[in-house]
C-alpha cells in the first residue's frame, strides 16, 4: 500500500531510550557505538560445505535467576545446540514486554530452523554448540573480553560462518 | 552483539546480524544485516511461526552467501501486526512523566543499597 508519512516508519532506539532515561532523572545519556567503517569477510567456501553457529544475548535457564528476574552475574557461554534448549533466561534484558514474548526460543534462538537447512543440505552443518553474550553497558568488555573467547569457541568447534540474533 | 560481529569479521570470520533495532546496528556498522521490523524480542520471526522464522534464516544465509560489501541491510517483508508498539514502547509524555521520575529515583536508591551489600554488577539492559 502506497502511503505518504512526515516521520520515518522504524523505530529509532537510540532516541527512544535517551529521552526515556533522561525522563528518570539520567541526565547522561549512554553513548553508542558508531564506526565510520566497517570490516567485511566473504564466505571462503559454498553455503552447502559450511558449518553454522549461533550467537545469541539470551542467558542460560536457571531456577535462581529465574526466581529474581535478574542474573547475578551475566556471563559468557556455550552450550550444546542439540537438543535445542526449550526455554532460554531474557527477563533482565532490553526488549517489549508488553508488545510480545519471548517462550518460543526460536523466534530469538532459531537452532530449529537452522537444523532445518542443515537436514535440506542448505548449509552444511549447524555448529554442535551455540554461543551467548551477554549485553554490557561497557563497550570494552564486549569487544575485548567477550568476543575474542566467542572467536575461540567458534575455532574450536570449526564454525565457518555465524549468524548473531541481538534480542 | 554488533561489537562482536565486527570482532568476528576483522579475523576472518563471515557475519550475519539478526535484529529489529535498525538503528543502533547500523550506527555501530557491520558487515551483514537483516532488519526485521518488529517489537524487540523476536528478531527471527513471531512466536510459534515456524514459516516465517524459516524465512528469515534463509534471508540471513542468502544474505551470508550473497553480500559483496559492508553495511549490507535487507529488511525483512513481514509486519508485526497490530502497530501500536511503535508509539508505546519507552513512551514519554504527560500521563507518565512523574511515575518515570519517581521510578528513577527508586532505581537509583535500590543501585546505591546493593552496592552497599552484596554488589550486584550494573549491566545496561
Amino acid at each position: 500500500m502506497n502511503q505518504r508519512r512526515p516521520y520515518r516508519s522504524f523505530v529509532s532506539y537510540i532516541d527512544r531510550s535517551r529521552e526515556y532515561y533522561a525522563a528518570q532523572g539520567y541526565s547522561q545519556p549512554y553513548t553508542w557505538a558508531h564506526h565510520d567503517d566497517a570490516p567485511f569477510t566473504p564466505l571462503k567456501k559454498p553455503l552447502s560445505e559450511c558449518r553454522v553457529g549461533l550467537v545469541t544475548t539470551a542467558g542460560k535457564m536457571e531456577a535462581e535467576a529465574e526466581g529474581q528476574g535478574r542474573r547475578k552475574i551475566r556471563e559468557l557461554y556455550a552450550l550444546a545446540a542439540n537438543p535445542a534448549p526449550r526455554r532460554m533466561f531474557t527477563a533482565d534484558l532490553f526488549w517489549d514486554k508488553g508488545a510480545t514474548h519471548t517462550d518460543d526460543v526460536d523466534s530469538f534462538l532459531p537452532l530449529n530452523r537452522l537444523s532445518e537447512y542443515a537436514a535440506a543440505r542448505r548449509i552444511g552443518s549447524v555448529s554442535a554448540r551455540f554461543y551467548g553474550v551477554p549485553t554490557d553497558y561497557s563497550q570494552g568488555r564486549t569487544s575485548l573480553r567477550d568476543a575474542p573467547q566467542i572467536l575461540e569457541w567458534c575455532r574450536e568447534d570449526g564454525v565457518d560462518a555465524l549468524l548473531l540474533s541481538a534480542l | 552483539m554488533s561489537l562482536v560481529a565486527r570482532h568476528l569479521e576483522e579475523n576472518g570470520m563471515p557475519t550475519v546480524v539478526l535484529g529489529s533495532a535498525r538503528d543502533i546496528v547500523e550506527e555501530c556498522g557491520v558487515a551483514r544485516f537483516v532488519f526485521t521490523d518488529f517489537p524487540l524480542g523476536n528478531p527471527c520471526g513471531k512466536p510459534w511461526d515456524t514459516k516465517m522464522q524459516h524465512s528469515i534464516v534463509g534471508t540471513a544465509l542468502d544474505l551470508l552467501a550473497r553480500a559483496w560489501m559492508p553495511r549490507t541491510t535487507v529488511q525483512t517483508p513481514f509486519r508485526w501486526g497490530n502497530e501500536e508498539w511503535r508509539v508505546a514502547f519507552m513512551r514519554v509524555d504527560d500521563s507518565n512523566r512523574e511515575a518515570l521520575a519517581r521510578a528513577g529515583e527508586e532505581r537509583r536508591h535500590q543501585q546505591a543499597e546493593a552496592k552497599k551489600g552484596d554488589g550486584y554488577r550494573q549491566g545496561k539492559s
